[in-house]
């Protein structure tokens, strides 16, 4: 697993409360782990700050899923 | 009840007779407060008086980058915010038809955007914290309207629409978020009146009396509360009977 998505692992363990084991690439913050707008919300702006780069809302909205997320900031810290 | 020991809460403008006692009644209850405003004089003379856990943090809420600097410190110094009072206002009175630009935004500036920026900064920690408490000061001419003060009057209406949005986006995480509206308050503000003036005035309050700047801060401690816990989105009036709305 790369740096990135023990990271976003992480963050999404400690934000939501869930298992470890519950965040796999596919699991859906919403469907899959039980959050809601306001979590998804404080989602993004701990994924901006942990990585520092801003995540616009219309990308934000994209964001669904922990794999969505992983990719998501890898290409923007390629870039 | 209404204690609020472990708490920690920061008053705007509480260099002004308001705030002072709102800050003064919150510490009484048990709060470390962090005291806010222009004045550091009057702050440093304040935060003498009350001691151990309370802060000065002086700070002009004209600037933009003012409010979220504000909430960072305080928080760096007591722990994450549970109570935030957005009490700073200021007037800039005169009638629509001689109210330049600048004097309607001098006051939306301070008395709405502000706190707006006050309350995104401080909704942060209050959400991972699961709890925490919003309470702006607006006044009665916020809902009733008030010859020579249409910029003031909108900042506060702006304020109860802003504070009833916050509230059903915070709901869920035991964040409320209301408003107290005060009528008229006894402070240097309404002491330069003149006697006639004064009279006329209080001629249109039931109560008979000016309020006191207690009364304003006893409701703040009650909103600001575990035991107020079940209201959010509400603007609590408190003017002795002047407007019943």
């Amino acid at each position: 697993m790369s740096d990135t998505a023990e990271k976003v692992k992480k963050i999404v363990v400690e934000h939501l409360g869930v298992e470890e084991a519950k965040v796999t690439p596919e699991a859906s913050f919403i469907d899959d782990l039980g959050a809601d707008s306001l979590d998804t919300v404080e989602l993004v702006m701990a994924f901006e700050e942990q990585f520092g780069i801003e995540i616009p809302d219309d990308a934000a909205e994209k964001i669904t899923t922990v794999k969505d997320a992983i990719e998501y900031i890898e290409k923007q810290k390629a870039a | 009840m209404f204690r609020l020991e472990g708490k920690v809460a920061l008053v705007t403008g509480a260099s002004g007779g308001i705030g002072a006692a709102i800050a003064r009644a919150l510490h009484r209850q048990g709060a470390a407060v962090a005291l806010s405003g222009t004045r550091r004089a009057a702050l440093e003379a304040l935060a003498e008086e009350l001691g151990e856990g309370a802060l000065i943090a002086p700070a002009d809420l004209s600037d933009p980058a003012a409010p979220a600097a504000l909430v960072e410190q305080v928080e760096k110094s007591l722990g994450a915010l549970d109570i935030l009072v957005n009490n700073a206002g200021l007037t800039r009175d005169m009638l629509a038809l001689r109210m330049g630009d600048a004097d309607w935004q001098a006051v939306l500036e301070v008395d709405l955007n502000a706190p707006f920026r006050l309350a995104r900064a401080a909704l942060r920690g209050m959400m991972k914290k699961r709890w925490g408490r919003v309470v702006s000061i607006a006044s009665i001419v916020g809902v009733t309207g008030n010859a020579g003060q249409a910029n003031y009057a909108a900042a506060k209406a702006g304020l109860i629409g802003m504070s009833k949005s916050l509230a059903q986006e915070v709901a869920s995480r035991n964040i409320t978020v209301n408003v107290v509206a005060p009528g008229f308050v006894k402070t240097a503000m309404t002491d330069a009146l003149g006697e006639a003036q004064r009279a006329a005035l209080l001629a249109r309050i039931p109560t008979g009396r000016m309020g006191a700047p207690e009364d304003v801060a006893a409701a703040v401690v009650y909103l600001a509360s575990e035991e107020a816990a079940w209201v959010t989105g509400q603007t609590l009036h408190v003017n002795g009977g002047m407007a019943m709305v």
